[in-house]
């Protein structure tokens, strides 16, 4: 692997930081250099240029989400302009599979930090609440591959899942309130049947070389 | 001890009253019988077993008689006549079958256990976790078999070798084509023990898919060893050969298996004038597909699992409802009957086959066969977990390892074994029965609390959200995604090629009209509706509210930017029911009335009707029960066009078309009636933007559209306000509706009788 020299020997720092294996890093660094076109930070024009990533109905989402300042963990809220590596890896960080020597207290924050990822993706105007339109727009984007949808489905859909969630938070609430969207605990509770970890990874371990032609 | 134990009890009861019910007459009817479905290579299917004998016998008996009428010296013409050997063979068979039903029958009003009844059928295979586990299954059932037949085997000659004087003869070959047979774990067997004891799904499909497709293996082995039994050498080349035709026996049935499934597909986007027929054109292609296969030697199991994988996601949306329920309960009651008379033969053959009991034989099989699943599932175990994410823990590797029951396939393959070649056939009958009966009654039995006490973790019986859909395609998406963008060609993308593929290509072809169209999500949800509105239906009206949903409704629901809005509380449950049940009663009368109305309201939608009948009601509460300041109707569920067309088709009076769809000027009625005030306030009290959205700027231009602002969703019975409309217009709207006319109508003053429905 002859690219070491463009990784600095902040790498064992990165490796400690992000769970990475060095291999991976390696390749890693590769892949962002093919995006960035050997620059040193991505922009969000970028990622136009993986043609698979077209066909996905919530691509901008994706890509919003690598710039989020709250995935990147440096503010709480806003959009970075670019990212450099060590924000790159940081994003990935959160698809790895888990390992099995994770205790449960460092499984249990995995797959929180997994989790407030996603909720970072629904979460578009940084207030830490889902609200319903928002849910919508999740939606809209989801099904936007199906021009013959009606309207009213996505509507009562969005309505039934908040319902849904809202019912499930608000045993303890009296009518009266109001609720007004699903914060990180709903969330969390939403997700309890799903196991996250199990579901949400990429194999690092194995990733051919790509062609090089972008 | 648990259902399993019921259920492993039972089976005792139909393998020995088996051939005590039936006695000495029918052996020979089952000896007959038995052959002709073992004739095909031990595929155990839920093949119509009865309707196939039927024939041949029946032919029969009609040659002879209608030879033997003409030779007949005249006499008078029989008026009434007994001819019992006419009907003989179906009706014993008849019997036969009704005599295991009973039982069975009688056995669970007994016990009162109610079966789960089970939801994976042959044909209709677990989807998902299926193809995710599918490398697991695979190494399982192929090496796995593999392992346990060589290695049992192999010891068993050893055994042979050094054993007494009766088991020298049996060469290796023999040898090993008993361990071929027994090896095999069964699926009629594993699905009946699995599906009591609940456990979790990724344990029951590696299992099961397992015994599945352990069938190519099986089939192989057994023709290969059965036919080098016959040479006198066994060559390399023969080898080589035998390994080829393993790819060519599994490959080739589920080719034949995916034809037969897309043809099946194909036939039945063209069905829907004559949707009688659908159920038949299932289950004969996927029968077809089996009989295909097994014409060519090939796997019929593995045919008929590709032919009801491929077929099923286009079928489904082909189908009608009716057609899809008549498919599901007739394999259900096919599987159920099929396996009972399965456990009878074999009952019946225990008994009335020869017996050759050989201690050491019997004993050492029995032994070597459970070490041989201990060891395969162990090695195989450590192997397959490099590979996986999600490991297998040694409990897991216990239950794989505990559940491998054999059962019938092992024991017809053997008996269908050619006497002269295997003259200890006898003796390898006893011990596979002894072995069957073994895993199945000692296995079977101890299996659930075996899972009890060791705490393996069990099926989840949540049922699906609506929530849980769109998060888990949401992150199907964002990992293709990241996949992607990664430059990973995983599981992942491959999936979602697979996916655009079928959307633009195959369901054009094989799905009729528009359901080709459909995304997953929105079909989930309809069918979730759908099943909300049967459930509706079916509990005459209004009856209780799924439970998915309780307390809030859609109003407390709100972005916070709005003030916090006056939210009216619901009504105790009971209560509801209560007025539900009594308003249903009279939902005639209201429709009458309110037909006159429409002349001066804005009719553009289905929703209309429903909110004017919903506006009426709330009228009677209000009329009926003054002690309530606040008030619940219950509504009707105005929401998807899904919805009020299941509640049309159930109830043809709840709308009808409305001759006049111009958008009138609304007629502000003040009302003139005493009205308790509250039907004035109750609007008012929700002021303009209450507990619903900001108006989207395409509601708006809707016009004005008399409709719910924010449709209830499915479940949401419980709390209504008008108020969710927050235009000014619909406000007015309901005032004017809200009138029952100036005068108290005669009627009104029995609203509580039920009209008779």
């Amino acid at each position: 692997m002859g690219s070491a020299q463009s990784v600095p020997p902040e790498m064992r720092a990165l490796a400690e930081r992000t769970g990475f294996t060095s291999e991976q890093i390696e390749q890693l660094h590769r892949r962002f250099k093919q995006l960035s076109h050997n620059r040193k930070t991505i922009r969000k024009e970028d990622f136009d240029t993986i043609p698979d990533l077209e066909f996905n109905p919530i691509r901008a989402r994706i890509v919003h989400a690598f710039f989020d300042k709250r995935n990147l963990r440096k503010a709480p809220a806003g959009l970075a302009e670019e990212i450099n590596f060590e924000d790159f890896l940081t994003i990935m960080s959160y698809f790895r599979p888990i390992e099995m020597d994770m205790d449960e207290e460092r499984l249990e924050s995995f797959r929180k930090e997994k989790l407030k990822f996603l909720f970072h993706m629904y979460d578009a105007d940084y207030d830490g609440i889902i609200t319903l339109q928002e849910y919508k727009n999740v939606l809209d984007e989801l099904m936007s591959g199906n021009p013959h949808l009606e309207k009213e489905s996505l509507r009562a859909i969005a309505e039934g899942a908040m319902l849904e969630a809202a019912s499930a938070c608000m045993a303890r609430t009296g009518p009266d309130e109001v609720y007004e969207g699903i914060t990180f605990e709903d969330f969390l509770k939403v997700w309890k049947g799903i196991d996250i970890e199990t579901k949400m990874h990429v194999r690092f371990l194995t990733m051919e070389a790509i062609a090089h032609c972008y | 001890m648990g259902a399993a134990a019921l259920r492993a009890l039972h089976w005792a009861l139909l393998l020995l009253l088996g051939p005590l019910l039936l006695g000495q007459g029918l052996q020979a009817n089952a000896t007959r019988v038995s052959e002709q479905p073992w004739g095909e290579a031990g595929g155990i299917t839920a093949a119509p077993l009865a309707t196939a004998q039927e024939v041949h016998p029946l032919n029969r008996q009609q040659h002879n008689h209608s030879s033997d009428g003409h030779s007949k010296p005249r006499k008078a013409f029989p008026v009434l006549g007994i001819d019992y050997s006419h009907v003989r063979i179906p009706f014993e068979i008849s019997l036969w079958i009704l005599l295991a039903c009973l039982m069975k029958m009688g056995f669970h009003v007994m016990s009162s256990v109610s079966k789960v009844v089970p939801e994976s059928c042959l044909l209709i295979v677990v989807g998902l976790l299926f193809t995710e586990n599918l490398g697991t299954i695979l190494i399982f059932a192929v090496v796995g078999t593999l392992w346990n037949a060589f290695f049992l085997g192999g010891l068993m000659y050893a055994v042979c070798q050094i054993g007494g004087s009766g088991l020298n003869h049996i060469g290796l070959l023999a040898n090993l084509l008993f361990g071929s047979i027994i090896s095999a774990v069964d699926p009629v067997a594993v699905l009946a023990v699995f599906e009591e004891i609940h456990i979790n799904e990724l344990l029951h499909i590696l299992v099961f898919g397992e015994s599945l497709l352990n069938d190519a293996v099986t089939v192989v082995l057994y023709h290969l060893f059965e036919e080098f039994a016959n040479f006198e050498q066994v060559t390399i080349i023969d080898i080589i050969l035998g390994f080829l035709s393993f790819f060519v026996v599994s490959l080739g049935g589920v080719f034949v298996g995916v034809i037969y499934g897309l043809i099946a597909a194909f036939t039945s986007r063209f069905t829907s004038n004559i949707r009688v027929i659908e159920p038949l054109f299932v289950f004969l292609y996927s029968y077809m597909a089996y009989l295909s296969a097994e014409l060519f030697h090939l796997s019929g199991i593995m045919a008929l699992i590709a032919s009801g994988v491929v077929m099923r996601p286009y079928v489904e949306a082909n189908i009608s409802h009716k057609s899809h329920t008549t498919i599901k309960y007739f394999l259900k009651m096919w599987s159920s009957v099929s396996e009972t008379l399965i456990f009878i033969f074999l009952g019946v053959s225990t008994v009335a086959g020869q017996h050759y009991w050989n201690w050491t034989f019997v004993i050492s099989t029995l032994l070597f066969c459970l070490i041989a699943r201990v060891l395969g599932v162990l090695v195989l175990t450590w192997f397959i977990n490099k590979f996986r994410i999600v490991k297998l823990t040694p409990k897991d590797q216990f239950i794989i390892a505990y559940g491998g029951l054999r059962g019938a396939i092992a024991f017809s393959l053997c008996y269908l074994l050619d006497y002269e070649h295997f003259n200890m056939r006898d003796m390898f009958l006893t011990a596979i029965i002894t072995v069957i009966f073994f895993t199945v009654f000692v296995q079977g039995m101890t299996i659930r609390p075996l899972v009890d006490l060791l705490a393996v973790k069990k099926k989840q019986e949540t049922k699906r959200s609506i929530n849980e859909e769109i998060h888990t395609q949401f992150l199907d998406h964002l990992l293709t995604g990241i996949e992607d963008i990664c430059g990973h060609y995983g599981h992942h993308h491959w999936k979602d090629k697979l996916n655009r593929f079928n959307k633009k290509y195959v369901k054009k072809c094989l799905i009729a009209g528009e359901r080709s169209k459909e995304p997953q999500l929105i079909a989930f949800y309809h069918k979730m509706e759908m099943k909300q509105a049967i459930e509706l239906v079916e509990s005459g009206g209004l009856g209780k509210i799924p439970s998915t949903i309780s307390a809030v409704s859609i109003q407390n629901i709100s972005p916070k930017t709005l003030p916090v809005e006056r939210v009216i509380p619901t009504l105790s449950k009971d209560k509801e029911e209560e007025i539900r049940k009594i308003l249903r009663s009279n939902l005639q009368k209201t429709r009458q009335r309110l037909r006159s109305y429409n002349r001066h309201t804005l009719v553009a939608d289905p929703y209309e009707e429903a909110w004017n009948q919903m506006l009426l009601r709330r009228q009677k509460i209000r009329q009926a029960d003054h002690q309530n300041a606040y008030l619940t109707v219950p509504a009707n569920k105005i929401d998807s066009p899904t919805m009020s067309r299941a509640r049309i088709g159930s109830d043809p009076l709840a709308y009808e078309p409305k001759p006049d769809s111009e958008n009138l000027p609304i007629i502000t009625i003040d009302p003139a009636s005493p009205q308790s005030p509250e039907s004035v306030d109750l609007p008012n009290k929700v002021p303009k933007g209450c507990g619903g959205l900001p108006p989207s700027p395409e509601e708006d231009e809707e016009g004005l559209v008399m409709r719910p602002k924010e449709p209830s969703s499915p479940g949401t019975d419980d709390v209504f306000t008008p108020g969710t409309g927050d235009s000014p217009s619909s406000q007015r709207m309901l005032r004017c509706l809200s009138d029952p006319g100036p005068r108290q109508e005669p009627e009104e003053g029995e609203p509580f009788i039920p009209k008779g429905q």
